[in-house]
């Protein structure tokens, strides 16, 4: 780069400082240990190997995967989900830090905001990979193909999905841009855009179950409560992955000049809640279902007991159920505060919980029975396994990058002015 | 750039003094390209299935009948390339002052499965999954519980104390997976049939998860059929080979109906337990049998408005 005069003069116009500013980004982005490079390597790999199923699904058809005319979303739609909950958890960081000014929340929010990129990353991924015809993305651009809005709820789903992305990409964007500058944020410039994220958190899920359980034809989805379930789980599983990481964080790059105790505390607390809050609703739809005894029961039976000699779910959701409610127990046991290890423990078996109970537990119910009453199972290809995988790594590499590039320059260990 | 200790550096050309670091990164950026590169080459594949003008198409309802009448030469041509098959692909509009209604006479029918075997052949569906529109399912009596029947049968028919409910496309009055679609690639034309733009859809499946009947099929593959089989006789909304990924479902056979013919599973029914006619027409049979018999329809509860009736003697 050219050297630019040290001394004070004239402020550099953001012609000079933004492209400063990318470049720089990119050099934090890919300057790290042995260990991150391993990481990054793997996780390219992982990537490559999705990518490389995907096009051979593009090339030869949705069959290389294992759904079928009766279970007509598989894996994909199911992660699909569990991401949306992960983006819109990572919200349980901003309500503290801006609704109840937690000052030391609002130190390491941005965690929680880059959280939702990634995790939004992954929606659009997991739908795109889910689509028969990919090369006709454009049909559903509005304005350029068309946009069935509003009757279609999927349109919905575009609109708030996209519209989170890109309220947290300015959001991020606009916070670290100026905290390199050296300069203290507008309020103007984020503080109205936060409050919108707050209540677009809650539309993303909120569409996403209305995805499902606008559906009349699907019994086991078309409840009410399925939105105020997938927040409650979203909010479970968000703060799950968010504790996680500040713990990787402070091990291997050190919490120096970063406080993550009291924000861990703040979500283990929401944990406490929503995890018990999440299990009184499963509680409840499941006492619906199985004491009214109707045919609507046909799902919920195939899912916990099996069917007419169907069990391929049995095995997955009583999984989830132990996951949850070990988790729970643990949440709320007094040495989840003070014990590193039961903590990670809580937080994984929350996590994988969550991810069964919406995904596999939720979606892949919802077609068996068909609507005929045709008992069909589905298990993933391995091409799903792939492709699924794929994207997860993916999704953690946009992460990792963009906490390379956050967690430097909000320490301030490298700014505009120090070259 | 960075802040970090002075890295060994080297010259290279053009570049100048670069860090080894930032020749390894350079090396790794590379090589991740190239690795992205071959792991996507299968979509090379593609390239005689997605054509341009494929990808550049427009939807049904904004098409002028000159690109509708070159679209339909492209589709021939296609299918002569990939099937073998000398094809010709029409358009037949609805019929002003028509809405298709169908009635199934389940006192009559016995489950022998021509129906599902016409619809097969007329619509060419995929020959080694044996697709079809029509699925007939074995009932006991005493029950209308389809969770008791079996569509899987394979014995003589019809078996004792069993009745036969086929199920197919109600074409809805109020059709739950019109308006899921996100892109109107499947809406009701005036005459009453729900279509496809075939080459519109993108393959999202929302309406096979809307639909409460499972009247949608999806195209996991491209179909195969022979061309010797290959019905010839072919409708741009109805009947023509479907593209892979793209969905597809029963059309009353509109390439034959809206020209005075009668769907192929009437004509191949020997039982004489299907009525199909214009429910507008307070003349036609169905309207006779809508008006005399005791007629019902699936999931009345869901508010579909199926306009495929069933009735017992």
């Amino acid at each position: 780069m050219t050297t630019l005069p040290h001394t004070p003069g004239p402020k550099p116009t953001h012609w000079v400082s933004y492209p400063r500013f990318i470049w720089q980004s990119l050099v934090l982005a890919t300057d790290g240990s042995f260990m991150f490079y391993a990481w990054m390597t793997l996780l390219t790999a992982v990537a490559l190997v999705g990518a490389n199923a995907w096009a051979h699904q593009v090339a030869h058809g949705m069959i290389v995967t294992n759904m079928t005319d009766h279970v007509s979303w598989g894996l994909y739609i199911a992660n699909f989900t569990f991401a949306v909950g992960v983006a819109a958890g990572g919200v349980m960081m901003v309500i503290p830090a801006y609704l109840y000014h937690d000052r030391r929340m609002h130190d390491v929010v941005i965690l929680g905001e880059l959280l939702a990129i990634a995790a939004i990353v992954m929606c659009l991924l997991f739908v795109t990979v889910d689509l028969g015809r990919p090369d006709r993305f454009w049909h559903i651009i509005p304005g350029l193909g068309r946009f069935n809005f509003p009757v279609s709820m999927l349109t919905w789903d575009v609109i708030v999905l996209n519209g989170y992305l890109l309220l947290n990409l300015h959001i991020c964007g606009y916070l670290l841009y100026i905290r390199y500058l050296g300069r203290t944020p507008d309020p103007r410039w984020y503080v109205p855009f936060i409050m919108i994220s707050i209540v677009w958190a809650i539309s993303i899920h909120t569409v996403t179950a209305f995805l499902y359980s606008g559906l009349g034809g699907r019994p086991f989805w078309n409840s009410a409560l399925l939105a105020p379930r997938f927040l409650a789980s979203a909010f479970v599983s968000g703060p799950a992955f968010l504790i996680i990481t500040m713990l990787v964080i402070t091990r291997v790059a050190g919490s120096a000049k970063m406080d993550f105790k009291g924000p861990t505390r703040t979500l283990i607390q929401i944990v406490r809640i929503t995890i018990l809050i999440n299990l009184l609703m499963v509680a409840s739809e499941l006492f619906t279902e199985f004491y009214t005894g109707s045919a609507h029961v046909a799902h919920a039976r195939y899912l916990f007991f099996g069917l007419h000699g169907y069990h391929g779910l049995v095995p997955w959701i009583w999984t989830a159920i132990l996951c949850n409610v070990a988790a729970a127990v643990l949440f709320l046991h007094p040495a989840i505060m003070r014990s590193v290890r039961w903590l990670v423990v809580a937080c994984v078996l929350a996590f994988i919980g969550v991810w069964i109970e919406k995904g596999m537990g939720l979606i892949i119910p919802g077609f068996i029975p068909s609507t005929l009453h045709e008992i069909v199972e589905y298990a993933p290809s391995l091409t799903e396994w792939k492709i699924t995988a794929g994207i997860w790594a993916f999704g953690l590499m946009i992460y990792t990058v963009a906490l390379k590039i956050a967690l430097p320059i909000f320490r301030g260990d490298v700014n505009f002015s120090r070259r | 750039m960075s802040s970090e200790k002075p890295h060994r550096t080297f010259s290279l050309p053009v570049l100048g003094d670069v860090s080894r670091r930032t020749a390894m990164k350079a090396v790794g950026a590379t090589i991740g390209v190239a690795a992205f590169g071959r792991a996507i080459l299968p979509l090379a594949e593609l390239k005689d299935r997605v054509t341009l003008q494929e990808f550049l198409q427009k939807h049904y309802k904004e098409l002028t009948p000159q690109e509708k009448a070159t679209i339909f030469e492209r589709l021939e041509s296609e299918t002569k390339a990939q099937y073998g098959a000398a094809v010709s692909i029409r358009d037949p509009p609805p019929i002003p002052g028509v809405r298709f209604g169908y009635a199934i006479n389940l006192s009559v029918c016995n489950g022998n499965g021509r129906c599902a075997e016409a619809c097969h052949r007329e619509n060419n569906h995929d020959r080694a999954t044996s697709q079809s529109y029509i699925r007939i399912f074995e009932m006991p009596r005493g029950t209308m519980d389809l969770e008791k029947g079996r569509s899987t049968y394979d014995h003589v028919v019809p078996a004792p104390d069993s009745f036969y409910l086929p199920v197919q496309c109600f074409q809805c009055e109020n059709p739950p997976c019109v308006s899921v679609c996100p892109v109107e690639a499947t809406w009701q034309e005036p005459d009453g049939i729900v279509v496809v733009d075939y080459n519109w859809c993108i393959g999202c499946r929302y309406c096979q998860a809307a639909c409460p009947y499972h009247a949608r099929r999806f195209n996991w593959q491209q179909p195969e059929v022979p061309a010797d089989e290959i019905n010839p006789d072919q409708g741009y909304l109805s009947n023509r080979i479907r593209p892979q990924g793209a969905m597809e479902k029963c059309h009353f056979c509109l390439h034959r109906t809206r020209e005075g013919r009668l769907p192929a599973c009437l004509e191949a029914c020997p039982t004489g337990a299907r009525i199909f006619g214009n429910l507008l027409d307070p003349e036609s049979e169905i309207r006779w049998v809508l008006a005399n018999k005791r007629v019902f329809v699936l999931k009345e509860e869901l508010g579909t408005r199926p306009t495929l009736f069933y009735f017992f003697d």
